[in-house]
């Protein structure tokens, strides 16, 4: 490009020598606009600003409507109305008259006329349509600067949907013979690819093509492609590391062409693109860091210039070499670097160094030491930036011992923020530090805090957070505080305590001026004096109820505050007091307008009225069972029947009604696949949407006793809250023993002495010279501070390789926290998957062995691809079969995921020879197949039940073995089945009528309506020779998944059957990250676990199909979305979305 | 990056550049705060704000502020060097610039700015390749021959 242009620049000297001085001739004076704008500068009040610009927009459009304008004026006026838009004054008429000059204006015009329309239009703006005819006609224009400005704009605002339509053109341009254009396209195309990253997916070799291109614009703009894409995923562009090492060493070597140089530093922005890059690749990755080693090295070498475009190149050293495979001589020479920033005199860079030094303490915390005192100045600099970044700093090196210190660092730092961005944020990083560090640690003494992080400070703590954080807070907060008061920890004594602690502390705040008190706090409030405020003694609920009552006489209290404050109430009105209190109350809100308000206040005057109906729905120190939720709202499948039969339409979700509505209106230009407007983050158990939702509110007030059992914890979100103290008992004690080995319990004394030591071994760096009486205060501050960091640096080895101290913590503390969990999952799998079906549909387990038999179905049906898939693949299980059988220990299908041998229950033994037997008497035709285990039904005197269920590829079939261990003849056995669910019909059953040995019933079952689970119930009845005819009951369960089978479609067939389909479901599933791509993995242990067929995966995007049989499809769309996997899925069956969302999640679970 | 503004220290908005879609009032909004936030500053702070989830560069030249917003994983020196480099290639354009440059020819910082940054990125940091792209379209356009000299300029 130089070139062209020098040459271009020689070839009209005289033109340039015309205008030396480019800008000057510019300000002509005679402009309309120069006039415009002197007079706006010579008024001096808004008022007659305004008048003038009234008048000039009323003349610019007359102007501009009169046919006799030339595109030239037209340029003119448009710069003229732009002003007045940037003055804040609107100019709409003028917006479709810059799309003409676009459309219509050459050079310059154009130019204007684009640029008019990018400051007006904003992306998703009707009349930006008119201007996609005018960006195709300059994409194939012959003139280049035409193609530059079509290239410019639509990289800046050219609504998405219309991408297609240019795309081929401007993929086109990667090949252009100017650089310029193949620049502008590469940047085009890194634009298309932010906002929609599918549609540019087949271009991904010839943005290899651009890195290649031997124009180092061109190249560098491809960079930010590459950022992007190796920032998705770093795996698959490895092999690029070796080229990126070899151009950044090019440039740091001074390759470049010199106009690239910025303050005789090569190509700077190039660098730090180049070195971003390698550190993402090199990330964990040990062979792909030593790559890269020597380049790091040179560029910091290189890099001495005093300049701030040194230092960001620096910085991005630093960050990289902290974040690739460590290397001890880089990582030296990094920390120095950091200790350069921090310490010098430059604020920017000081801050540049805080920055860099919170990336890396987790990784050395022993640099924090180092520089201890520099951040405790920092703590009070007069630039708030740095005092954040400070905290941000401290944050990350919190412990127990100085996590008293640092939340009051915090919270006098929130006192004085007017931010409330900042507030919400570090409200929340406070609460987390006071939950995750609670009571039982080390004292020690600073200054007056002479108290160790406590039962009081915590609630103090709390307290302070609380009422600082104003109505902006995380609702979780508050949420999560509730649920640790509530559950408590180990102790019965130590729980009381808190809580009694939190009472007198509310009772005093209520009793004080509550008028600044924040709604979420005074709800928080309410609940913890209903609920805990007997267990002070002294307190009389009546001053209780006194209390809330003001509260509730308040103006600035808002509803929802004032049902939380009747919910208290009910729980506290006892008494003749209490009851006339009660009474006054629900007299003033029965009557409300807001009808949750009226509903509270209806459950105060009934149950203060009846005090035994009210100890029977608000216990009194009720242990919190775990609530039982019915996500799919099936109590109320009737109401909704029953409105559809009486013609009411079926209900459609809001994003389906959404998606109809704008399908109507829009003609969709994406695939199939890629128009599904997806956004579920939203999505959680919550508020999942199903058909039934429909009837919600009538379910609230249909049943009030129901509700008000309930009472406060029905509003409380208990899941997704982090855990941090619970009844396992993971918490303080665990980690202060952990850490008592590692760090040998240090006194505070002790401890300075340590610090001294590690002070002294770091003697080149100049701050940390003795420093005697001024700054004692401060040397306290860091000795409280940075207490704990010392002497866990000394255990831990240089603190750089492996996990670090902190890391360390962290993690061990995660593990005891979910080992209680894990225990229980490898010692019983019986238990745990009764507890899934406890919590998640809402079915108690009746006995250990219906959960057998989900665990052995799931087990098979994971087996089962092979023997349907594959012909020959039948002949290798029965292979399988008769060698277990041989062994006869060993289950009979070999489940890869070990459930059976972690399964300990003695019966299992027992039945094991029977199964084995048993299983001979499978008919011919159902032996090679895959089957669930043969499960014990019931017994009567001499005869066992069996049964097991064989899947075949269109049906599954009952197999009921009845087995006489008698010698005498059974007579007139009757087997009868039956279930709501099912349709069972009877297959052939055993030509005998009295069994001798073993009698063979078949049964094909269908579902008729689908649920998680489907049960049969049977009786069996029978006569013995002598005796009278006997009976017996059983029941028999299996999942659906039994009956799921794959569905071949096509995505174009997908594609129709999508729409036609009105029940649907979304969720949100945990992804599974075992290595390899995790979308492929989960759909590939979906595919297994459920039998689903994969129709195809795009992207970030899977499609799924399967059916239930007999032939009722069920689709599936998934989409990987902020981590997790957004699920979708449609079908005409009703309720089956649902079930098969919950299989989706046992498979993903137990996978 | 996010956006770029230039205001004067009166106040006044002399340049708006929005690198992502936002809308119309959330902009009316957003200039406020800048404005305000960025005029109250001490001397002797530092270059950088915290402003919501992103970091607010500026600097001022003369009477004129120059305020970058960019996301806070992203490198502050480097984007007060994007500034710098920006009012450099305005320099060198209109020749020692100052406010009144920018204020009668906006139209002009805004092209350079093109060239300059593209979807929020930097396009091209080669100042004479620039500038160069800048000055020959100018000539090209302001005369009425540009055929010619378009053949001219690209070969």
């Amino acid at each position: 490009m130089s070139d062209v242009v020098e040459k271009t620049l020689t070839a009209l000297p005289s033109l340039l020598s015309l205008d030396s001085q480019p800008g000057a001739a510019k300000l002509s004076s005679t402009s309309k606009l120069g006039n415009l704008i002197r007079g706006i500068t010579e008024l001096t009040s808004k008022h007659e600003e305004e008048k003038l610009i009234h008048r000039e927009l009323a003349s610019i459009k007359e102007q501009v409507s009169s046919p006799n304008t030339s595109m030239r004026q037209m340029k003119e006026l448009m710069v003229r109305a732009i002003y007045c838009e940037s003055l804040g004054y609107e100019a709409s008429f003028s917006y479709i008259h810059a799309i003409k000059l676009a459309q219509q204006g050459t050079g310059l015009e154009k130019r204007v006329g684009y640029l008019a329309v990018s400051l007006f239009l904003n992306e998703n703006h009707e009349l930006l349509l008119l201007l996609v005819n005018t960006v195709l006609k300059d994409l194939q224009s012959t003139n280049l600067i035409e193609v530059c400005m079509a290239l410019t704009v639509v990289s800046q605002m050219f609504p998405k949907d219309m991408i297609p339509a240019i795309l081929p053109l401007v993929e086109e341009k990667l090949n252009h013979p100017k650089e310029i254009i193949r620049r502008k396209a590469v940047l085009a195309l890194y634009k298309f690819y932010l906002i929609a990253p599918n549609q540019v997916q087949h271009i991904h070799n010839k943005f290899r093509k651009a890195l290649c291109d031997k124009d180092p614009g061109v190249m560098t703009a491809s960079l930010h492609i590459y950022l992007q894409m190796i920032q998705e995923n770093a795996e698959g562009y490895k092999d690029l590391t070796a080229s990126f090492v070899s151009i950044l060493k090019q440039v740091v070597g001074g390759k470049l062409p010199i106009d690239f140089n910025y303050h005789s530093v090569p190509a700077p922005w190039l660098q730090i693109q180049l070195i971003r890059i390698l550190s993402l690749l090199g990330k964990n990755d040990q062979r792909t860091s030593e790559i890269m080693y020597e380049v790091l090295d040179e560029s910091l070498r290189r890099a001495e210039m005093n300049h701030n475009i040194t230092y960001a190149i620096l910085y991005e050293c630093v960050k990289c070499i902290y974040t690739i495979h460590p290397k001890s001589d880089l990582l030296e020479k990094a920390a120095k670097c950091i200790g350069n920033f921090v310490l010098s005199p430059k604020i920017n860079l000081k801050y540049l160094g805080l920055k860099a030094l919170t990336y890396v303490i987790q990784q050395d915390p022993k640099l924090a030491l180092q520089h201890q005192m520099t951040i405790i100045e920092c703590l009070d600099h007069p630039d708030l930036i740095i005092k954040r970044e400070t905290l941000e700093l401290l944050f990350r090196i919190t412990n127990t011992q100085n996590v008293v210190v640092i939340v009051e660092k915090m919270l006098e730092f929130l006192r004085m923020s007017t931010d409330d961005y900042t507030t919400i944020d570090l409200v929340g990083k406070v609460a987390e530090l006071a939950e995750k560090y609670p009571s039982d640690c080390v004292c020690f003494s600073y200054k007056n805090y002479t108290y160790a992080p406590d039962n009081e400070w915590f609630i103090e703590t709390m307290n302070t957070v609380f009422s600082l954080s104003g109505d902006t807070m995380q609702p979780d907060i508050p949420n999560s505080f509730l649920k640790l008061l509530s559950e408590g920890f180990e102790s019965v004594e130590e729980d009381r305590k808190l809580r009694l602690f939190a009472v007198d502390s509310y009772v005093t705040l209520l009793k004080g001026e509550t008028g600044k008190l924040p709604q979420f706090f005074l709800q928080v409030i309410s609940w913890v004096l209903g609920e805990y405020s007997h267990l002070s003694e002294e307190l009389k609920p009546a001053t209780v109820l006194e209390l809330l009552q003001k509260l509730l006489d308040r103006k600035q209290t808002s509803s929802e505050t004032k049902s939380w404050a009747l919910m208290a109430m009910t729980k506290l009105c006892e008494g003749r007091a209490g009851v006339s209190v009660a009474q006054q109350v629900s007299e003033t809100y029965i009557s409300s307008m807001d009808t949750v308000l009226r509903q509270r206040a209806q459950e105060l005057q009934h149950l203060s009225q009846d005090s035994e109906l009210r100890a029977r729905v608000l216990p009194r120190d009720a242990d919190l069972e775990p609530l039982e939720v019915d996500s799919s709202l099936s109590f109320l499948d009737g109401f909704v029947s029953e409105a559809l039969a009486a013609g009411a339409a079926p209900y459609k979700p809001p994003h389906q009604r959404q998606e109809e509505l704008s399908q109507a209106k829009v003609l969709s230009l994406e695939p199939y696949g890629l128009s599904l407007p997806i956004s579920m983050s939203s999505c959680s158990i919550a508020d999942r949407q199903s058909p039934t939702l429909l009837s919600m509110s009538s379910g609230l007030s249909g049943d009030s006793t129901d509700l008000s059992h309930k009472g406060g914890s029905t509003t409380l979100k208990f899941e997704g809250v982090k855990r941090v103290w619970g009844k396992e008992g993971y918490l303080a004690q665990k980690e202060s023993v952990e850490e008592a080995v590692q760090v040998e319990a240090p006194s505070p004394l002790r401890s300075t002495s340590q610090q001294a030591e590690v002070v002294g071994s770091h003697s080149q760096t100049p701050t940390l010279t003795p420093t005697p009486e001024p700054e004692q205060e401060k040397q306290q501050l860091a000795s409280s501070l940075f207490f704990g960091i010392s002497s866990q640096s000394s255990v831990c080895l240089m603190g750089k390789s492996g996990p670090t101290p902190q890391r360390f913590r962290r993690k061990a503390k995660g593990q005891s926290s979910s080992s209680g969990a894990t225990e229980q999952m490898s010692n019983s799998v019986v238990f745990t998957s009764t507890t899934v079906d406890n919590l998640l549909c809402n079915n108690p387990p009746d006995s250990t062995i219906t959960s057998e038999v989900d665990v052995s179905s799931s087990k098979h049906t994971s087996e089962l691809p092979q023997g349907l898939t594959a012909a020959n693949g039948t002949c290798d299980i029965e292979a399988e079969l008769t060698d277990s059988d041989l062994k006869g220990s060993s289950p009979p299908l070999s489940g890869d995921n070990g459930l059976e041998n972690a399964d300990p229950d003695p019966h299992e033994n027992l039945d094991k020879p029977q199964g084995v037997c048993l299983s001979s008497h499978l008919p011919a035709e159902l032996s090679g197949l895959c089957r669930s285990e043969i499960t014990p039904l019931c017994t009567l005197q001499n005869l066992d039940l069996s049964a097991c269920h064989v899947h075949r590829e269109d049906t599954i079939v009952l197999v009921v073995f009845i087995t006489n261990s008698s010698d005498s003849a059974v007579q007139h056995i009757r087997l009868d089945l039956d279930s709501e669910l099912l349709e069972v019909s009877c297959v052939s059953e055993s030509p005998a009528k009295d069994v001798r040995s073993v009698a063979v019933y078949l049964y094909s079952l269908t579902v008729r309506r689908p649920a998680v689970h489907v049960e049969l119930a049977g009786t069996v009845s029978y006569q013995v020779p002598v005796g009278t005819p006997q009976t017996a009951q059983f029941s028999y369960k299996l999942p659906l998944t039994a009956f799921i089978r794959p569905l071949t479609v096509s995505t174009e067939e997908y594609g129709t059957m999508w729409l036609a389909f009105s029940h649907d479901t979304k969720q949100n599933l945990t992804l599974i990250n075992d290595g390899q791509e995790p979308l492929v993995a989960t759909l590939n242990v979906l595919r297994k676990k459920l039998q689903l067929h994969v129709v195809e995966v795009i992207g970030v995007e899977g499609i799924l199909a399967c059916k239930l049989l007999q032939d009722q499809p069920c689709l599936m769309h998934f989409r990987v979305h902020e981590g997790a996997l957004a699920v979708w899925l449609r079908s005409p069956v009703p309720d089956l979305p649902d079930c098969l969302i919950y299989h989706c999640q046992r498979a993903l679970q137990e996978h | 990056m996010r956006f770029l503004l230039l205001f004067s220290r009166q106040g006044k908005l002399r340049l708006q550049k929005w690198f992502t879609p936002i809308s119309e009032r959330e902009k009316k909004k957003i200039i406020r705060d800048m404005t305000n936030m960025v005029l109250a500053r001490q001397p002797r702070s530092s270059n950088f704000l915290d402003w919501k989830d992103l970091k607010i560069i500026y600097k001022r030249y003369a009477s004129l502020y120059f305020c970058l917003a960019i996301e806070s994983q992203e490198n502050e020196l480097l984007a007060l060097e994007v500034i710098h480099r920006y009012v450099e290639l305005l320099d060198k354009y209109f020749g020692n610039v100052c406010e009144l440059d920018i204020i009668f020819n906006f139209e002009k910082a805004y092209f350079i700015l093109d060239e300059f940054l593209m979807g929020g990125e930097i396009q091209e940091t080669s100042k004479q390749i620039v500038n160069r792209c800048i000055e020959s379209s100018d000539m090209l356009q302001e005369d009425d021959n540009s055929e010619w000299y378009e053949v001219e300029l690209f070969g």
